[in-house]
């Protein structure tokens, strides 16, 4: 029986297993899918990373061989190229399926799992891009993984629909291979991605963002030819009378990610629909699997490496308090259990709920707003009574907000709910 | 010289080819495409029909029934998926309620097992999820869903198996009657057979009119889905129809073989290979979808795609060419065309029989095939499987759970896939959520692996669906 194991060993998962290992853990196994440690960011050779946590800017794979050597010393039991196919079992005795060559298929038992899967990209077909199916339509992460991982560039005049970092970071790296960039096409009238983004790898490279317009269609029999660029109103319609042709032989889709949760769906996580995350407590554990965590992009997805490793410390040292101090026996807690819910401005926030009871004495809540604001304040609620507020010059959903809850003020306040939410300041 | 030649390997094409390799014939099929079932074989609702729809009499009929009772067999022997899920037809004002009543009786007659007329109460006590207009529907227990694509390799892998050969990546381009049969030109050379049999679907009066005069036109017509996520595969348990118009068997959603729902088609006239989809075409199916099922979250789409239907006439057109002697036409298999194949390939060697093909059967006809389904395992097999061939404890495919045994099989199997695609059609790989996002660069690197395709060449479907450009400047060698 382990105590921990930790599902996935891309940054959310190093930090958590890292962290409970500390904290005293030592029977923690961590199993990985592909044949390294680090996830994604091996694929990620920008740099960028680590400049909050580090205070220095590192690439994606020095950011992840960083914590990657760090585990090394611990003795933290890896097993790479598993892939885990269930999650099953009660707290305190969760059962992990999972299955490798070299161990064949195997049901390991733990008392804590964290969940730290990652996410995925969306697709075509999550957006319907109307047209013919030929070759050359990838996500900009598939791309990213051809060109920087196999040495192999998809195409040479390319199109970016989305402007989400991924995308944005792409078309610098395509237009660094030789390839021509033609438009960053983006469906909403503000970018998807960080800002340094958007001046680094487009208008560095005089690459066009055209803001509220999309990909109407796209031609071409047995590979991209063309794509059809329109135009969309406030209700994001294309206009007609609006269309740019794009002679092209590939188009890139930075639409978003998904955070992927078949495993917690499956083993019957409680799941928050505006994140596509499991709903968790102050402490990263699921609301309603006991000993179950979840951290980094499985519960959310960010923006920064950086705010994942932070919060999967805080998982790996939560799983690690709650195998030290039996919380299975105590699954359903003790004390009042407040949700956290998104305001007006606001489009989710997470943790989905708190425990004052179980609080450290403060609590980072993270959530992106549903709009861009100008000079704006952040209200943080309990109950219906203001309990403090933070001002900002501005704030876009592209890039995650976090603010602490003191547990001080919560308390004080006893109230039954947690509430975000965004104001416009009126200009002086 | 070759007893008989088959032009296209659609699952008519590969039905055909299956029924002659039970018998001591040289037969060979003749492929345009890079593999087989790439035209309307795998863009279709999936459904093997009971048999209601077609008028009592025809061809059609006769062929549907038979078909079906045809297709459940060889997709149990052949190991291909098949649910008998059984079907609905809504009756969604007291205007379709004479409309239905008349499909029971043409099921009547037509002997389909089975139907009954139920209350829309009934209906929605089997289906809960139908909209609250229901008011009556017609039940057909033998409908069922398919892997239609499945089928048709499953057909042609087992024909290959039994001799017959599979030329894939050639053309037809003219064909001459001879003293004894026909000379068949194609852009991989000439090909001599006594009998040519016309199993090109939307092709099939081009291919015709190269052999014959003119006797019939295609009017292709296209319909487009949408293919929903798992999360949406409960949505229906059985196959939800509207009642048909002119234009086809209407709207439908229903489970597929593979967990996820399918919601479509529409029709318009298009031509033979216009597979594309347009943005008022799957806002028709969507409106058309939601008043059989309300519920239905299109948020959750993974794909849209059309395929083209073969349509002629009223009927099949399965016949001897006039004029000439020994060209078959096995064509306008619109649907249900699908559940007929099986049906019309063995109504075609009937049709050879009776024009004087002798018919010795082989004695060591092979006629089962198996496949491994990983996902499908209980842990206890899958454990043994990894432990007889660690390939299988590697997997590729994350969303469908497809392990690299599994595309190993296919790389090594009776007809190899020369693509993503053709690894997807096989394995399931690239099917599910992210839609080959993951695995994509993964299967590219076992098919250069294991069958020498240089990562450069690696396609993603059909001739010239290339997938990378070039190396990048530091080169494949150097990453």
């Amino acid at each position: 029986m382990y105590d921990c194991i930790v599902i996935g060993g891309g940054p959310a998962g190093l930090a958590a297993a890292s962290a409970a290992w500390e904290q005293g853990l030592r029977k923690i196994l961590l199993a990985e899918r592909d044949v390294e440690l680090g996830g994604i960011l091996n694929q990620c050779i920008h740099n960028g990373f680590g400049l909050h946590y580090f205070k220095e800017e590192l690439t994606g794979p020095e950011y992840a061989a960083r914590f990657a050597e760090k585990l090394r010393e611990t003795g933290v039991e890896v097993r790479m190229d598993t892939m885990v196919l269930d999650l099953k079992g009660a707290p305190g005795r969760r059962e992990v399926h999972m299955v490798s060559r070299d161990k064949g298929y195997c049901i390991e038992e733990a008392r804590s799992v964290i969940l730290a899967m990652g996410c995925r990209e969306r697709t075509r077909g999550a957006i319907s891009i109307p047209g013919t199916r030929p070759a050359g339509v990838f996500t900009a992460g598939a791309a990213q993984r051809y060109v920087n991982m196999e040495g192999w560039l998809p195409g040479e005049r390319i199109v970016i629909l989305g402007s989400g970092d991924i995308g944005l970071i792409m078309a610098r790296r395509l237009t660094l291979e030789g390839a021509k960039v033609l438009a960053c096409v983006e469906l909403m009238p503000y970018s998807g991605g960080l800002t340094r983004n958007i001046v680094q790898c487009l208008q560095d490279y005089n690459i066009p963002l055209y803001l509220s317009h999309t990909v109407t269609e796209i031609r071409g029999k047995d590979r991209v030819e063309q794509v059809v660029v329109s135009q969309v109103d406030g209700r994001r319609n294309p206009i007609p009378g609006t269309e740019m042709v794009f002679d092209c032989d590939t188009l890139l889709l930075s639409v978003g990610l998904i955070p992927e949760n078949e495993l917690s769906r499956q083993a019957g996580a409680e799941m928050d629909p505006r994140t596509n995350g499991p709903r968790v407590a102050e402490n990263m554990e699921s609301i309603s699997l006991s000993g179950v965590f979840a951290c980094g992009n499985v519960a959310h997805v960010h923006d920064l490496v950086d705010f994942v490793t932070e919060e999967s410390l805080r998982a790996g040292a939560a799983a690690a308090h709650y195998v030290q101090s039996q919380g299975w026996e105590s699954a359903d807690g003790e004390g009042p259990v407040l949700p956290v819910q998104p305001g007006p401005g606001v489009s989710y926030v997470l943790p989905q709920a708190v425990r004052p009871a179980e609080m450290d004495k403060t609590c980072t809540l993270s959530f992106r707003v549903s709009q861009v604001f100008g000079p704006c304040k952040i209200i943080l609620k309990a109950g219906e009574a203001q309990i403090a507020s933070f001002p900002r010059e501005r704030l876009a959903p592209g890039e995650m907000e976090r603010i602490p809850l003191p547990k001080v003020l919560l308390e004080r306040a006893q109230a039954q709910s947690v509430s975000v939410s965004v104001e416009e300041v009126s200009a002086q | 010289m070759y007893d008989v030649l088959i032009i296209g390997c659609g699952v008519v094409g590969a039905a055909t080819a299956f029924q002659l390799s039970k018998y001591q014939l040289k037969t060979a099929v003749l492929e345009r495409e890079n593999d087989v079932a790439m035209g309307t074989t795998k863009a279709n609702s999936a459904i093997l029909h009971a048999g209601y729809d077609p008028r009592p009499g025809t061809l059609m009929a006769k062929l549907n029934v038979r078909g079906a009772a045809l297709a459940a067999e060889l997709c149990s022997a052949l190991d291909v998926p098949r649910e008998q899920v059984g079907s609905l037809v809504l009756a969604l004002s007291e205007e379709d309620l004479p409309k239905i009543q008349e499909l029971y009786r043409r099921g009547i007659a037509n002997g389909v097992p089975g139907v009954q007329l139920l209350s829309g109460e009934e209906a929605k006590a089997m289906e809960p999820n139908l909209a609250p207009e229901v008011c009556g529907a017609l039940y057909a227990p033998t409908a069922a869903i398919c892997s239609p694509w499945e089928l048709c390799l499953a057909l042609a892998e087992t024909a290959v198996r039994n001799g017959v050969e599979l030329h894939l990546e050639t053309a037809v381009q003219g064909m001459q009657q001879t003293e004894n049969g026909w000379t068949v030109q194609t852009n991989q050379g000439d090909f001599q057979a006594k009998y040519v049999i016309n199993a090109a679907g939307t092709d099939a009066a081009a291919v015709h009119d190269m052999a014959a005069p003119h006797a019939f036109d295609i009017a292709p017509s296209s319909g487009q889905y949408w293919l929903l996520d798992k999360s949406e595969g409960d949505r229906v348990s059985h196959v939800i129809f509207q009642v048909p118009s002119a234009a086809g068997k209407g709207v439908l959603v229903a489970p597929t073989v593979h967990g996820n729902l399918i919601v479509g088609p529409d029709a318009r006239a298009t031509g033979p290979h216009d597979t594309s989809v347009t943005a008022a075409g799957l806002a028709y199916v969507q409106s058309c979808a939601r008043r059989s099922v309300p519920s239905i979250d299109f948020r959750a789409n993974i794909r849209n795609f059309a395929g083209v239907r073969a349509k002629s006439g009223e009927d099949f057109i399965l016949q001897w060419a006039d004029d000439v002697r020994g060209f078959l036409d096995l064509a306008g298999t619109a649907s249900p065309g699908l559940t007929a194949a099986t049906a019309i390939g063995e109504y075609a060697v009937e049709l050879l029989q009776q024009d004087g093909l002798a018919l010795q059967p082989k004695e060591n006809f092979i006629c089962a095939r198996h496949r491994v389904r990983f996902k499908e395992l209980p842990p206890e097999d899958r454990a043994a499987l990894v432990q007889g061939n660690p390939a299988y404890g590697k997997v590729i495919c994350r969303c469908e759970t497809v392990t690299e045994g599994e595309i190993l099989d296919a790389l090594h199997g009776p007809i190899p896939p020369r693509s993503l695609d053709g690894v997807k059609r096989r394995t399931n790989a690239g099917m599910g959520r992210c839609q080959g996002g993951f695995c994509g660069p993964r299967v590219a690197e076992l098919l250069h692996r294991e069958l020498g395709i240089p990562l450069g060449e690696v396609l993603q479907d059909q001739a010239g669906s290339w997938l990378l450009r070039r190396e990048t400047k530091g080169g494949a060698a150097h990453v």
